[in-house]
């Protein structure tokens, strides 16, 4: 394989890695959500709440199917094998987020059918499922899944699929694994944290800003268990290798440790990105007049992630393990487009700066000023 | 016992791949029609500082709003559709038909995204200016979006710019610009988006005559029905020339979708165009198929035959034989992979030449019966007829309100703010008609002649889509429902 072809491989498995973490850190939506009858007493408050992630939701959403869009694009096999395989956990995961979208528009419009308290349990299944799902379907790149890849099929005329789930429950069987859970109810508490951060950022009111920061604390001590338990397990745990000549799948002990020693980028990346995480948190928590934890939380949280996937990306390693047929298990080199599409796609990557940079214009745009009751009530658009 | 797909599967995947683009379609033309009527408006209040222009195009933008987030959602189900329900498909083809959806999402769908949220929030945050470039901003990434989901789908239609290769068992992108300026997507995103423009008109100007006949809100409509008319003439217009070039590339490359949109069972020389019933244009088919009054179109039996000079003069073959040609084509591909893995240099070679050789018939090689090669003919006749009567008249019914509107009569002919109305309706049902001919057309092929929908699909149990069907059903109808109760309530309410 050129080495053109490897560099193409390991950029598009970056940006998707990107794409996966800043998505991570967009969850503050649905964590925010999830905390919507906790924080908010009040239909007041509920509305301070549900106006400002309103405000966000769509990057969320978008940032979801562009995660989706890039990975069809840059590694077709993992789209039909996972989708296609793992069919009931993407879909309770899309079922909620289709629930989440309209139900800020709808919730307080007259003639919405089922009546607002419905539109924001909506908004609080999505922000409980969404993240914990999430999670766990992330936590299979490290523990595995249930699945056969034969691209001999395509000869068979009475059978063509090349990828089968090696079971009836299409992706349900990823809850039955502890350690995937734990780590879906860590990307959880941490959509939480996040949400509480960004409530602080974002609204003026002393009373709720109060409980935001109460409720940090015990968001923060859950995250940090799940998350150190999941961390220290797969540090520990043999891990998914690939031989790069034969391209042959055999377990490696301590292969993620590994992987973070031989690629000490990743582990001073995962460091600085954790380090934030607990400084956005402490801070907050400990100054009551501090606001910008969001930022070095989110931002840690997006080098966490990032340091994560790539981690279970590089290095010889199969970011998508089956437990069924280890050959099946999809890397980046056998799962990828071609060199030609992938090599264009990396044109049009070019754009993604100046993207950043029109979304990052907005939202300062919009922020300007924090969200109060008042200004709620002079907004054209309240939800 | 061997290992076979299960056909009603395949069928509950394409009905619930064909629920979600419908209800996905309901919200988007609007969502493309309504961005330029309010574009126009917003341009205006910035151009005259008219506070007038500045609550109508507000106005229009809360019914935007209300359509606009349940067409997101419905979308978003669409782009993940292609793996849970489709993953052959996206293996197979995923090399090329997964770059457009990328572009989508990076070029389109944060364009959308970040300036929809400052038209809306933006009002006392953000300078006239910027408010309105959000607003055309919108817009344009709706518009983008259109462009790269329907160069995927024209690519489904008619492949170009791929190569397929035995080696990684799919098709390869070889040619970008192949893929992204096809002419055939050219001609679909214009006759799609222009459609779609007249939805929004259809719809401006049938909310405006419900204000007419309440005697409300007489200002704020009549100016609306002025601009939507304009918007809604124009988008007519090219809708018609544009769906006239579109007729033209199906007869070249997919002949069978327009034997059965004209119920053609045995074609020739000197066509006529049947309008509906006995009524026939002498030779207008054939004029229209092959740019000469004199020029052969094939019918269904003839597509099925063969025998016949397609237009680059080769000669066309049977059904039968096709399938022959397809099945070769595949058991050549088998016998390469065992050849490469036995290291047999000369097999493998003698293989290729075979896959090579008989590779345009591919996908024939999956189809069991060639009953199954022939399009619902009914469906695909009256859906033609629909499309093209509807997009006559309306042609006709935005002229008339314009020249009523320039005449300063609009306000009083009643019966016409009834017509207005119901041309609501109208313009959906024109605008799902025309999909119905794009896709039902195309059947059995997801993509044209290299793979069926029963080599496209996944490996699942009939009941689990059955019950994800049933779910989306409940939950789109519930949702649709909802939002046409909100719209309604915030039409009666009217502007601010």
């Amino acid at each position: 394989m050129d080495s053109t072809y490897i560099f193409l491989q390991h950029y598009w498995w970056f940006l998707v890695s990107l794409l996966g973490a800043l998505l991570v850190f967009l969850l503050f939506v649905q964590g925010g959500n999830s905390l919507l009858f906790l924080l908010g007493r009040t239909e007041q408050e509920r509305s301070l709440l549900v106006n400002s992630t309103g405000r966000k939701w769509e990057f969320t959403f978008t940032t979801l199917v562009t995660f989706g869009g890039a990975f069809f694009a840059s590694f077709p096999l993992f789209y039909s094998t996972s989708f296609g395989g793992a069919y009931w956990l993407w879909m309770i995961i899309l079922f909620s987020f289709v629930l989440q979208a309209v139900s800020y528009e709808f919730q307080s419009k007259l003639g919405n059918l089922l009546g607002k308290r419905t539109y924001q349990y909506f908004l609080v299944l999505n922000g409980l499922v969404g993240p914990l799902l999430l999670g766990t379907a992330v936590a299979t790149f490290f523990n595995g899944s249930n699945f056969i890849v034969s691209k001999g099929n395509l000869t068979d005329q009475m059978m063509p699929v090349i990828s089968q789930w090696a079971n009836n429950w299409h992706g349900l069987d990823a809850l039955l694994d502890l350690y995937n859970l734990i780590l879906g109810i860590a990307v959880f508490f941490l959509a939480r944290i996040l949400g509480n951060l960004y409530f602080i950022n974002n609204i003026r009111n002393d009373e709720l800003i109060g409980r935001c920061r109460r409720q940090l604390r015990v968001d923060a001590v859950l995250f940090l268990f799940f998350f150190l338990w999941f961390v220290i397990r797969t540090l520990l745990k043999d891990g998914f290798a690939v031989d790069p000549t034969s391209g042959a799948v055999f377990m490696e002990p301590y292969k993620y440790f590994n992987n973070l020693i031989e690629m000490p980028y990743l582990l001073v990346l995962f460091l600085i990105g954790v380090v934030g995480v607990l400084y956005g948190i402490g801070k907050s928590i400990f100054c009551n007049t501090y606001t910008r934890g969001i930022w070095f939380a989110g931002i840690g949280t997006v080098l966490t992630v990032l340091a994560l996937l790539l981690t279970v990306g590089y290095n010889n390693t199969a970011y998508y393990p089956s437990l069924v047929d280890a050959q099946s298990s999809l890397t980046i080199a056998n799962s990828c487009s071609s060199e030609f599409t992938l090599k264009t796609m990396t044109y049009v990557s070019i754009l993604v700066p100046f993207v950043l940079a029109y979304i990052v214009y907005a939202w300062r745009a919009i922020d300007r000023k924090p969200i109060t009751m008042e200004e709620l009530e002079n907004d054209g658009h309240k939800y | 016992m061997l290992e076979t797909i299960d056909t009603s599967m395949i069928d509950w995947a394409r009905a619930q791949f064909a629920l979600t683009a419908i209800y996905h379609w309901l919200f988007v033309p609007l969502t493309l029609g309504l961005a330029v009527v309010m574009g126009i408006m917003e341009t205006l209040y910035v151009t005259t500082g008219n506070e007038f222009w500045k609550r109508t195009a507000k106005f229009w933008m809360k019914l935007f709003g209300i359509n606009f987030a349940i067409g997101v959602a419905t979308g978003l189900i669409l782009e993940f559709q292609f793996g849970t329900n489709w993953s052959n498909y996206s293996w197979f083809v995923g090399d090329i038909f997964g770059a457009p959806l990328a572009i989508e999402g990076i070029l389109a769908f944060f364009m959308e995204a970040t300036f929809v949220a400052v038209m809306f929030f933006g009002w006392n945050k953000v300078s006239k200016k910027f408010h309105l470039a959000s607003t055309w901003l919108t817009g344009l990434g709706a518009t983008i979006s259109a462009w790269w989901i329907l160069v995927a789908n024209s690519w489904m239609q008619y492949p170009v710019g791929m190569e397929f290769n035995p080696e990684t068992m799919r098709n390869e992108m070889v040619d970008f610009m192949a893929v992204a300026f096809s002419p055939v997507a050219v001609m679909k995103f214009l006759h799609t988006v222009l459609s779609s423009w007249i939805v929004g008109a259809a719809f401006v100007v049938g909310v405006s005559a419900w204000y007419l006949l309440r005697k409300r809100e007489k200002e704020l409509a009549l100016a609306s029905i002025r601009v939507a008319a304009c918007v809604g003439l124009f988008a007519a217009l090219v809708t018609a020339a544009t769906g006239d070039k579109s007729a033209y590339q199906v007869a070249q490359v997919q002949p069978m979708k327009l034997a059965v949109m004209e119920g053609l069972y045995d074609g020739g020389t000197n066509q006529p165009l049947t309008v509906v019933g006995p009524i026939k244009i002498p030779q207008m088919l054939s004029f229209l198929a092959t740019r000469e009054a004199s020029g052969y179109v094939p019918g269904i039996n003839n597509i099925l035959n063969g025998g016949y000079e397609q237009p680059d003069g080769s000669v066309a073959l049977s059904a039968e034989e096709k399938i022959v040609r397809g099945k070769k084509a595949i058991s050549a591909l088998a016998d390469f992979r065992s050849a490469k893995q036995s290291g047999d240099e000369a097999a493998a070679a003698e293989a290729l030449q075979t896959i090579e050789e008989n590779m345009p018939y591919f996908g024939y090689g999956y189809i069991k019966d060639t009953a199954t090669l022939v399009p619902h003919v009914g469906t695909m006749f009256w859906a033609f007829r629909v499309m093209v009567g509807l997009g006559m008249y309306f042609i006709a019914f935005f002229a008339l309100i314009l020249f009523l509107s320039y005449k300063k009569r609009l306000g009083e002919i009643n019966w016409l703010h009834y017509v207005a109305l119901w041309t609501i309706p109208l313009a959906y049902i024109a605008s799902h008609a025309g999909w119905i001919v794009a896709e039902v057309g195309r059947q059995p092929w997801t993509i044209q002649d290299m793979l069926p929908v029963n080599a496209a699909v996944s490996k699942l149990e009939a009941g689990s889509v059955q019950t994800t069907f049933f779910i989306f059903l409940v939950m789109f109808t519930l949702l649709l429902i909802a939002e046409i109760g909100i719209m309604v309530k915030a039409i009666k309410k009217g502007a601010e």
